[in-house]
């Protein structure tokens, strides 16, 4: 790993803090750079995996029938893939690695708040990660459910659902011990005289995700080891023969995982937050309704769960209120979003991979906010309801969304994180054919889902074929993007031409720091920081 | 800073508090024998919350914390009130 430093105190890649050489001074490290890296780098190597399994299940929809898996191995990859992607990829890509890298830069301290918590999270993360990729590989063969696990099918099913559930049982511990970790570290370590409306909208982002990741990931936990209950000790809770209720499960797994949508958008919606005035050259507008925003969003969503289960037999009462709190929770995305454009509108821009990938983010997200409004309206849900149009929903919030803000987030922190730069031309046009490939890959599922195709199955009906083939055609395109933006980063790290502190001219604290920062991230008072988007006087060092 | 200070009970206070969760536990056994129909469930949820309150309350401290602590307790009970009372709200009507 090549790095350089515009500074004579060494970078965090030649201080571990430690004597310890080699690998140990990572994975033992305390340095919430290091950790934030190594989650990156986790994160990425899974999201790589997510990747080939999800062509695999594009390349068998190619054509009607088999193509070129039986349906028990479909079931049990689309299953893999949601639980990759999910727990393991998305949920941690932003706040466990970018927010452990730069939050207490943003915050101007030495480190977080429990630094050898965080590194306990940072193992179980790893062993959660390990666990899933053993239930592979034991057992019964891997689980076929589905990343939602719905009772009473799993329950039954005789793959290896034991391991993947503890496995996310122990994934949502790191998500809650990282959250309780950006709380107490926003709380108790600003540095003095930073006070709350100083703080980078990032760091918004991250306090509202933190909560959330503590207050509901228990939830999560708890449900999941009810699933062991009932197929080990057969308890009964979610099983009607013996009493209990299916519903009640759906219940709970949504309780959780409809806040945890907003885990994963929150931190890219800060990122994109981050960049935008930079490269608008304009302090942000709306400061304070963005922040807000944040935790509106954070509250608001965690009281619309339910809106997963229209069709699930629960009230129509019920159905009625979940669906008018849905609509409730467009308020505040709305906001951000107008408040981006608002920045943008007379700034001075200039177009870099950063801002494309941002820009990115705001067109995707709002096609995957805007059909979420069709899916959150009980009318139109009864029909739309696990179709492919869910699932290009979801893909357009979910990668569109928080996909695109970390990439966004890889290319605008990369020169501050390795003291280099990549291509910038070449990151572009990934850019470019990302945005082709998505569009092309996506896109056409609303329509195939609007005329029914079901989602996960294996099979479908001759007309549906065309949008299936082009919908896999984009996945190819996709995958060429996402090859050219990975090698132009690699090229970048280890030959990149060398940049000095603040190659964008942001003006948040990081930019005040050596590329790469020293172990305790300054080497000098940032004695003429005036606030996160006060660009007066803030120059580009490139 | 405030939350370095460590406040210690008295143990007439322990002793108190650990006669008062073990005659609660005693209740919750009883009630459970009782069919109360509809406030089966409020009572047992009911007798947790009072148990776990003393616990959070005397043995974790929170009596003696200052508020900004006691703000961010509440604020997890309201959310995890509202999250059973959405739910059960769905049971209700059904």
């Amino acid at each position: 790993m090549q790095n350089q430093t515009s500074s004579p105190i060494p970078s965090f890649f030649e201080d571990s803090g430690s004597d310890r050489k080699g690998i140990l001074s990572w994975i033992l490290s305390t340095d919430h750079k290091r950790i934030g890296l190594m989650y990156l780098y986790m994160v990425l190597g899974m999201f790589i995996i997510g990747v080939c399994l999800g062509l695999a299940i594009r390349l068998e929809l190619f054509t009607p029938g088999k193509t070129i898996m039986e349906a028990q191995t479909y079931n049990a990859v689309f299953t893999l893939h949601g639980v990759i992607m999910i727990f393991i990829v998305v949920i941690p890509s932003i706040p466990a690695a970018f927010g452990n890298i730069i939050l207490p830069i943003h915050l101007g301290a030495e480190d977080v708040a429990f630094p050898r918590l965080n590194l306990f999270s940072w193992w179980l993360y790893m062993i959660g990660t390990g666990l899933a990729l053993l239930s592979l590989f034991t057992g019964n063969g891997p689980p076929d459910t589905g990343w939602t696990f719905y009772v009473p099918f799993s329950e039954f099913t005789t793959t290896n659902v034991n391991t993947a559930v503890f496995a996310v049982f122990i994934l949502g511990f790191s998500s809650i011990l990282t959250g309780l970790n950006f709380i107490t570290t926003i709380h108790r370590l600003r540095a003095p005289g930073l006070k709350w409306k100083q703080l980078s909208l990032f760091s918004w982002s991250l306090y509202a995700t933190a909560w959330i990741q503590v207050l509901a990931t228990p939830i999560l936990g708890i449900t999941v080891l009810l699933i062991l209950a009932e197929r080990v000790l057969g308890v009964g809770l979610f099983d009607p023969n013996k009493g209990g209720d299916p519903i009640l499960y759906q219940h709970l797994f949504w309780i959780y995982s409809h806040p945890a949508v907003y885990i994963m958008v929150l931190p890219a919606m800060g990122v994109v937050s981050e960049i935008i005035p930079v490269f608008a050259r304009k302090p942000i507008f709306g400061y304070k309704a963005i922040a807000v925003s944040s935790i509106m969003i954070a509250f608001a969503g965690s009281l619309v769960w339910a809106h997963h289960m229209f069709t699930s037999g629960m009230s129509d009462t019920a159905v009625l209120i979940f669906s008018l709190l849905t609509f409730i929770v467009a308020i505040p995305s709305a906001i951000k979003v107008f408040n981006w454009i608002a920045t943008l509108y007379k700034g001075s821009i200039f177009i870099e991979p950063p801002l494309l990938y941002a820009l990115g983010f705001i067109f995707l997200f709002s096609i995957g906010g805007l059909t979420g409004l069709v899916l959150g309206s009980a009318g139109t849900d009864i029909h739309v309801h696990d179709t492919y149009f869910v699932v290009s929903h979801f893909h357009y919030v979910i990668f569109g969304g928080t996909g695109f803000g970390l990439f966004g987030a890889m290319h605008f922190w990369f020169p501050k994180i390795y003291g280099r730069m990549y291509n910038k031309n070449v990151a572009t046009t990934a850019w470019a054919i990302l945005m082709i490939g998505f569009n092309l890959l996506y896109f056409p599922l609303f329509i195939i889902g609007l005329q029914g195709m079901p989602r996960r199955y294996y099979d479908y009906l001759p007309e549906y074929t065309l949008g299936h083939q082009i919908s896999t055609v984009g996945s190819w395109i996709l995958a060429v993007g996402l090859i050219i933006m990975f090698v132009n980063l690699y090229n970048g790290m280890k030959s990149g031409k060398k940049v000095g502190r603040n190659p964008w001219g942001g003006a948040t604290l990081e930019w005040y720091t050596p590329s790469p920062p020293p172990l305790l991230n300054f080497d000098k008072e940032p004695d003429t920081f005036k606030g996160p988007y006060s660009f007066k006087g803030v120059e580009r060092d490139e | 800073m405030e939350h370095n200070k460590h406040h210690i009970m008295s143990v007439k206070t322990a002793t108190l508090v650990l006669a008062m969760l073990l005659f609660l536990t005693f209740v919750t056994v009883a009630v459970s024998r009782i069919d109360l129909g509809y406030l089966n469930v409020i009572v047992a949820l009911a007798l947790a919350t009072t148990k776990s309150l003393f616990v959070i309350l005397f043995f974790m401290h929170l009596k003696y914390e200052n508020k900004m602590l006691k703000l961010f307790v509440f604020i997890c009970f309201l959310i995890l009130a509202i999250f059973i009372g959405m739910t059960f709200f769905d049971v209700a009507y059904r």
